[in-house]
């Protein structure tokens, strides 16, 4: 994929839409660091991906990424608490203290979660692993949150109540909301629309 | 809420948490294959320490006893009973061997008689020398001092429960022949301390009394006495004979200790076989082309008796050992084929962890690590239970 040049705003919501195959994710991932350029600049707030290397694009990633999966991506053999505080388990860079354990359980309380921090995720619902979900996103305090087809399974009802929780989450963290999706029907909950397909082409 | 950031991308506790959690999480899974790696583990270590210890344990016995004569027939036999006490006593030689081998003054000799019991413990007859070849010393008590006089290893007496002061009778020799000797009543005046040898499971007689508790000699009311004239079969010159009714003394005290008595020469009673401490090495030579040529007893060196039946045992074990590494191979085999499943499975895991901003190697250790708890998990279980079955097989086996 070529894209000539893309400016998304500090805490813009935004949604990258687009026919499957057109690149929604590569994008996402390409902004993430998780893929490397082979060509071009990416900058994300003060950070120069294509010079990130390694652990540098990594931490990058855990500290200033807040991921979004499809299905939820909940580890089923941790709790809900430690699925919120998983960044802290896999990353040196993060330090988990008693302030970052009360602020998790102050975002969980936030989202409808606080009584089942000692659950495991087969024991939630569809919408509270969502929640999870989110709660593991924001936890890092993130400055860009980044959601793949997170309504993806979901029905109609449930899709618009699960992006508006992502926008609400993201606006009350201040951080900026990129969702790829394919579902037209949340899209008036965005401040930007990009089509990558017509990105790509242009 | 606040994140410190750093450069680090490695974190051990955090590896360590999510590790067990997998491992409590997965119960089942996590315990088959700890099973499986105990078990592939301790089989070969158990067998090696087994062997290793017996081979020490026979091998430490055997150099402290130079020689052991005794009649022809299996070598096995004759040194495992005369060094440990244990299994069939092998067929008798007279005690005339003794008296012939002190006269040669070529060695000094500690007769043993062996194959009685006393309550279940192997009963030894010897001399009081057999004390002092041995090292052997009471922690309470005297050494036997006359006959019918009992001494406890020290094991012995913890099992039975035993000390000085009280008694102990030995057991009955033939359940089938109840009309024949009867257990004898054996005061304890000794215990030994303890030496962590076959000794600490004997109870130690003087050879008289295996004779009495044997049979071969026994006590009973004077039959010359008016009050015996009951008990009289027959007289025949100077030879009385008792009838059924005349009752040998089960227990030998100071005041019968006199009427006690063998029906045989003292050269024509049995004894097991002779440990032998040649004086010098050419007393050594000297008893061995003397023996060698006999053609009812024998000269062994128990060194090279317990390295023969070592080497055979080493024979069986390597035949073990080609059939644990067959085990061994199944075992990597299966559990290669959990993990690659494993790690088929928990793709999606490995890839969100990925996309959070773990490192690829980190999620390598991570599920390394698993593995190498299991493993540390197991060789500890194998370790204890390796040790537990040498304790077991000790008590079983060597104890018994």
């Amino acid at each position: 994929m070529r894209i000539k040049a893309l400016d998304i705003e500090r805490e813009q919501r935004v949604a990258f839409v687009g026919p499957s195959g057109c690149g929604k994710t590569t994008l996402a991932h390409l902004i993430a660091g998780i893929h490397p350029l082979r060509a071009g600049e990416i900058t994300v707030g003060e950070h120069r991906m294509h010079e990130l290397k390694g652990a540098a694009r990594r931490n990058f990633r855990i500290s200033e990424i807040g991921f979004i999966f499809q299905e939820f991506a909940l580890i089923d053999y941790l709790n809900v608490e430690e699925n919120i505080l998983l960044p802290y388990f896999v990353n040196g860079s993060l330090t988990l203290t008693q302030e970052v354990r009360d602020s998790a359980s102050t975002l969980a309380g936030r989202l409808g979660i606080h009584d089942k921090l000692r659950r495991h995720p087969a024991q939630l619902s569809g919408g509270e692993k969502q929640r999870v979900a989110i709660c593991r996103a924001l936890s890092a305090k993130p400055c860009l949150i980044i959601a793949d087809e997170p309504t993806g399974n979901l029905d109609p009802k449930n899709s618009a109540a699960v992006t508006d929780l992502i926008c609400e989450a993201a606006t009350q963290q201040k951080a900026t909301l990129i969702m790829v999706t394919h579902d037209h029907s949340v899209l008036d909950r965005f401040d930007r629309i990009i089509d990558v397909g017509e990105e790509g082409r242009k | 809420m606040s994140a410190r950031r750093g450069e680090s991308s490695f974190t051990m506790g955090g590896l360590f948490r999510l590790t067990l959690r997998y491992l409590t999480f997965h119960k089942v899974k996590s315990l088959i294959l700890m099973a499986c790696l105990t078990i592939t583990i301790s089989l070969p270590l158990t067998l090696h320490q087994l062997i290793r210890h017996y081979e020490d344990e026979l091998g430490e016995r055997a150099r402290k006893t130079p020689l052991i004569i005794g009649a022809k027939g299996d070598r096995f036999d004759l040194t495992l009973t005369s060094l440990y006490f244990q299994g069939e006593a092998p067929e008798p030689i007279t005690a005339q061997q003794i008296d012939e081998l002190r006269e040669t003054n070529r060695a000094n000799v500690y007769p043993l008689f062996l194959g009685y019991s006393a309550r279940k413990q192997p009963l030894v007859g010897t001399s009081n020398d057999y004390f002092r070849f041995r090292g052997l010393g009471p922690s309470s008590g005297t050494l036997p001092l006359r006959l019918g006089d009992a001494v406890l290893g020290s094991e012995a007496a913890a099992k039975l429960q035993l000390s000085t002061g009280d008694s102990i009778l030995s057991d009955q020799a033939s359940l089938i022949n109840v009309g024949g000797t009867y257990p004898l009543k054996m005061p304890v005046v000794g215990v030994l301390a303890p030496t962590g040898t076959p000794d600490d499971r004997a109870v130690f007689v003087d050879l008289n009394t295996t004779w009495v508790i044997a049979g071969i000699g026994h006590g009973h009311m004077d039959l010359e006495d008016e009050e015996a004239e009951g008990f009289v079969a027959s007289r025949e010159g100077n030879k009385t004979t008792g009838n059924a009714a005349l009752l040998t003394y089960n227990e030998i005290t100071p005041e019968n200790v006199a009427s006690f008595h063998f029906h045989a020469k003292r050269d024509e009673l049995p004894i097991t076989s002779i440990i032998t401490e040649p004086k010098s090495d050419k007393d050594r030579v000297i008893l061995n082309a003397r023996y060698s040529v006999s053609d009812t007893t024998q000269m062994l060196v128990p060194t090279e008796i317990i390295d023969e039946l070592m080497g055979i045992v080493f024979q069986v074990k390597r035949f073990f050992d080609a059939s644990l590494i067959l085990v061994l191979v199944t075992t990597v085999l299966f559990l290669a084929l959990v993990v690659l499943l494993s790690l088929r499975i928990r793709k999606p895991e490995r890839q969100t962890m990925f996309h959070i901003g773990c490192g690829r190697l980190t999620i390598f250790w991570l599920q390394t690590f698993e593995l190498v708890i299991l493993l540390v998990v197991a060789t500890f279980l194998a370790i204890v239970f390796s040790a537990i079955t040498i304790q077991i097989t000790d008590s079983v086996f060597l104890k018994r």
